[in-house]
C-alpha cells in the first residue's frame, strides 16, 4: 500500500428524480489498499462502484483513476474490472474460456492466453477446472471463477459488488480470508461493496460507511470501531450501549459529562462540542461483570441481570442498573471457570471512562 | 445435472401415476391418432399403389418415388420450394431479429404493447393478407403507383408479383410474428449482467453481441427458422395466388397430381417425399438446437 491515491472521487452526485442516490461524495483510494464500501441497503454503494466502473455516469462531480480524468470514458477502455454480484459468468462458455473471455481481444497468441489462464485459475485455486461448464460448477466455485476473470487482466483497480452475498456463511469466512490473502499476493487495489460489517473490518485496510448517499466515515477498521463519529456509524458497526449525558464542562484536560445511571465522568482528550446534552456510547465488551467481592475496577454500578443470551464463546448480558430504568447490553467471554449467570440474578459491573465515547455533541439521546 | 434428476424422478414415479397421465391425455391422444397419424399412414400406403388411367391398382411398389426423385419437373420444384423457404426464412429472420431486440432490450414497461402491435396482422385473414400484397404490389398498385407519382420510375415495376419476388415478400411478412416471438423470448432471458461483464472485459457493442447476445439468442434462432421454414416449404396459397408459373412450388403440383391430374398415388409420393426431406432438414435444426440449448442451459 502507498501513499498514492490512486481513485479520486470528487463531490460525485447522482440523482434518481429527486431524490440523491450519491449526494456529493469525495474519497481518495490508495494504490494497493483494500477498501470497503460500507452501508445499509439503499445507501448508494453500488451507485459509486458502477461509477467508478463507467457503467453509470455521475451527474456532478468527477472521478479520476490513475491520473487520469474518466469523464467519458467508457467500462471497456478503464483500468479497472468488476466482480458482480450475481458472478455473471458466461453460461455458453468453459471456465478456461470465461477467464480467457478479455486477453483474446488482447491477442497474446494461444501460449501465453492458457499460460495466463491457467495462472489466474490456480490464484483462486481452481486448478483443473478450466474445461468444466459454468453449471458444473458451486456458487463458491462461480464466485472464485469471476474473480479469476478479472484478476486475469491485471486490472489496475478490483471492484468487487457484494461478492459472497449469495454464499453460506461458512464457506462466506473461508472466501473471505482468501480473498483477503489474494488482495496482499497480487498488490491491485480492491475496492469491495459490503453491508456486512463484520466482512469490512475483517477485510479492509480503510472503510467508507456510508448512509443515504452520504459519506458518514472514513477510517480504519480500528479507528471506525474505536472512535465512531456519530450514533449512526456506532450502532450500524458493532454493538453499543447508549447513554444519555450532559456535557457539564470542557477544558484543556478534557470534557465532563454527567451520564445517565453512571454519574460524571472526566473524557481527557475530548475537546470538541460545546455544553450543552450528548451521547454517549460504550461497547458492551467494554463493560466487565465483577465476579466475586473482591474484584474492582476503577468504577462500578450495580445492576439485576434481565436477560441472557449465551453465544457458546461469549454471553450477552442485560443489565438494568439498580434505582434507574436504564438497561445496558454487558458482553463477557466464556473463559474457564466463568459461570453463566441468569436472569433474576445481581452483579456488580465495572467500567472505565477512557473507553468512553462521547457521540453527536449537540443531538439528545433518544 | 438437470437430466439425471428427471430419470430418477421417473424411476421413482409409481406405475399408477403414469397411467393417469395417460387417461389425461387421452383426449388429444384420440385425436391426434385419427386426425393426424391415420391419415399420414394412408398417405404413405396410397403414395405406395399406382393410378391406372381411372382405377386405382392397390399392389405395393416405388414407381411414384422413382418418377418424383428422377422426373426433372418435380425435382426443379422440390428445390425451387427449399430455395424459396430458404431465402423466406432469411429474410423473415432478420427482420426480426432486430425487431425482437428492440422489443427485448429496449421495450421497458412497454414490452407487453409491442408484443400486442406485432401480432396486429394476424387479426386479418390469411386471404386477406395476401389480396392486400396483391394490391400493394401489382402493375397498377399502390407501389408502384407511388414510384411512379413520385417520378422515381418510368414503368412500373414488374418483378415484384406473380414470382418468386412476391412470394418471398408476402411469406416473410406473415411470419414474421411467429420468428420475433420465440427471437424475444430468447433474447429477454439473457442477463444484462453478462453484457456488462463483456464491457467490462473490453468488449465493444459488436464484439458484444457477437460473442455474448448471438449465441445466446441461438436457441430462439433456431426456434425461428424452424418455424418459418417448415410451413413455407408445403405453402400453396400464396405461390398459387402470388408466384405467377415462376413462383409455384412443390405443394401446387401436389394439389394438381390430386386433382387435376387425377393422380393421387403421385400425389402422395410427392407430398411424403416434401414430408421425409423437411423433416431431415428439421431434424439436423433441432440437432443444433439441443446443441445450443445444452450450451446456454
Ligand atoms: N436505476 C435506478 N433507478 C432509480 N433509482 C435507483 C436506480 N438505481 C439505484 N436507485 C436508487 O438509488 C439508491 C441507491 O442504490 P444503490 O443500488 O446504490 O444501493 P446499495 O447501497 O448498493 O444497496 P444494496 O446494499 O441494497 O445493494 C436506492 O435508493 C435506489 O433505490
Ligand atoms: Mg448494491
Amino acid at each position: 500500500m502507498s501513499n498514492q491515491p490512486i481513485i479520486q472521487v470528487r463531490d460525485v452526485a447522482k440523482y434518481y428524480g429527486d431524490e440523491p442516490a450519491l449526494a456529493g461524495v469525495s474519497l481518495d483510494i490508495m494504490a494497493g489498499e483494500f477498501f470497503s464500501l460500507l452501508g445499509p441497503s439503499g445507501c448508494g454503494k453500488t451507485t459509486l462502484l458502477r461509477m467508478i466502473s463507467g457503467f453509470d455516469v455521475p451527474d456532478r462531480g468527477s472521478i479520476s483513476i490513475d491520473g487520469v480524468d474518466m469523464a467519458g470514458v467508457p467500462p471497456n477502455r478503464r483500468p479497472t474490472n468488476m466482480v458482480f454480484q450475481s458472478y455473471a459468468i458466461f453460461p455458453h462458455l468453459s471456465v478456461a474460456q470465461n477467464v480467457a473471455y478479455g486477453l483474446k481481444r488482447l491477442r497474446l497468441g494461444r501460449v501465453e492466453t492458457k499460460r495466463r489462464v491457467e495462472e489466474a485459475l490456480a490464484l483462486v485455486a481452481l486448478e483443473g477446472y478450466g474445461g468444466r461448464q459454468p453449471h458444473e460448477l458451486s456458487g463458491g466455485q462461480r464466485q472464485r471463477v469471476a474473480l479469476a476473470r478479472a484478476l486475469v487482466m491485471q486490472p489496475k483497480v478490483l471492484l468487487l459488488d457484494e461478492p459472497m452475498s449469495a454464499l453460506d456463511k461458512k464457506l462466506r469466512e473461508q472466501m473471505q480470508t482468501e480473498l483477503r490473502r489474494l488482495q496482499r499476493a497480487v498488490g491491485i487495489t480492491f475496492v469491495l461493496v459490503t453491508h456486512d460489517q463484520e466482512e469490512a473490518l475483517l477485510m479492509s485496510d480503510r472503510i467508507a460507511v456510508m448512509f443515504n448517499g452520504s459519506i458518514a466515515q472514513l477510517d480504519s477498521p480500528e479507528g471506525m470501531y474505536r472512535r465512531p463519529v456519530s450514533r449512526q456509524v456506532a450502532s450500524f458497526i458493532g454493538m453499543m450501549n447508549f447513554l444519555r449525558a450532559d456535557i457539564a464542562s470542557i477544558d484543556p484536560s478534557g470534557a465532563t459529562v454527567n451520564i445517565e445511571a453512571l454519574g460524571s465522568a472526566l473524557l481527557p482528550g475530548v475537546s470538541v462540542g460545546k455544553p450543552g446534552s450528548a451521547t454517549i456510547g460504550i461497547r458492551p465488551e467494554m463493560l466487565t461483570m465483577l465476579y466475586g467481592d473482591h474484584a474492582t475496577a476503577e468504577r462500578v454500578f450495580r445492576g439485576k441481570i434481565v436477560d441472557t443470551e449465551y453465544y457458546g464463546d461469549l454471553t450477552l448480558y442485560q443489565v438494568r442498573i439498580d434505582d434507574t430504568a436504564t438497561v445496558v447490553t454487558v458482553s463477557m467471554r466464556n473463559t474457564a471457570g466463568r459461570p453463566i449467570l441468569q436472569a433474576g440474578d445481581r452483579t456488580r459491573i465495572g467500567w472505565g471512562a477512557e473507553s468512553l465515547v462521547l457521540l453527536d455533541p449537540l443531538e439528545s439521546a433518544k | 445435472m438437470q437430466a439425471g434428476r428427471t430419470v430418477t424422478r421417473a424411476v421413482a414415479v409409481p406405475m399408477a401415476r403414469d397411467w393417469r397421465g395417460l387417461l389425461l391425455i387421452s383426449p388429444t391422444l384420440v385425436y391426434a391418432l385419427t386426425m393426424l397419424a391415420a391419415p399420414l399412414a394412408l398417405l404413405i400406403i396410397m403414395s405406395l399403389w399406382t393410378q391406372d388411367v381411372i382405377e386405382i391398382r392397390r399392389t405395393i411398389s416405388l414407381d411414384n418415388y422413382r418418377q418424383v426423385f428422377t422426373e426433372p419437373l418435380y425435382r426443379v420444384l422440390m428445390a425451387r420450394s427449399l430455395l424459396i423457404a430458404g431465402v423466406v426464412t432469411l429474410v423473415t429472420v432478420l427482420l426480426a431479429y432486430p425487431i425482437a431486440y428492440f422489443v427485448a432490450f429496449y421495450g421497458g414497461k412497454r414490452r407487453g404493447m409491442w408484443l400486442l402491435l406485432i401480432t396486429i396482422p394476424f387479426w386479418t385473414s390469411y386471404l386477406v393478407r395476401i389480396f392486400l400484397w396483391k394490391v400493394i404490389l401489382g402493375y397498377n398498385g399502390v407501389l408502384n403507383s407511388g414510384l411512379l407519382g413520385l417520378g422515381l420510375i418510368d414503368q412500373p415495376l414488374t418483378f415484384i408479383l406473380y414470382n418468386a419476388n412476391a412470394v418471398v415478400i408476402t411469406l416473410a411478412h406473415a411470419w414474421a410474428p411467429f420468428a420475433i416471438l420465440p427471437l424475444y423470448v430468447s433474447l429477454s432471458r439473457i442477463d444484462h449482467s453478462l453484457l456488462e461483464a463483456a464491457r467490462d472485459l473490453g468488449d465493444g457493442p459488436v464484439r458484444r453481441f457477437l460473442r455474448i447476445t448471438l449465441p445466446l439468442s441461438m436457441p430462439g434462432l433456431i426456434a425461428a427458422v424452424l418455424i418459418v421454414f417448415i410451413p413455407t416449404v408445403g405453402d400453396y396459397v400464396t405461390p398459387r395466388l402470388l408466384g405467377g408459373t415462376d413462383g409455384l412450388m412443390i405443394a401446387n403440383m401436389i394439389e394438381v397430381q390430386f386433382g387435376k391430374a387425377n393422380n393421387a398415388p403421385l400425389g402422395a409420393a410427392l407430398a411424403t417425399s416434401a414430408m421425409l426431406i423437411v423433416a431431415s432438414v428439421a431434424l439436423l435444426f433441432l440437432w443444433l438446437n439441443q446443441r445450443s440449448l445444452r450450451r446456454v442451459g
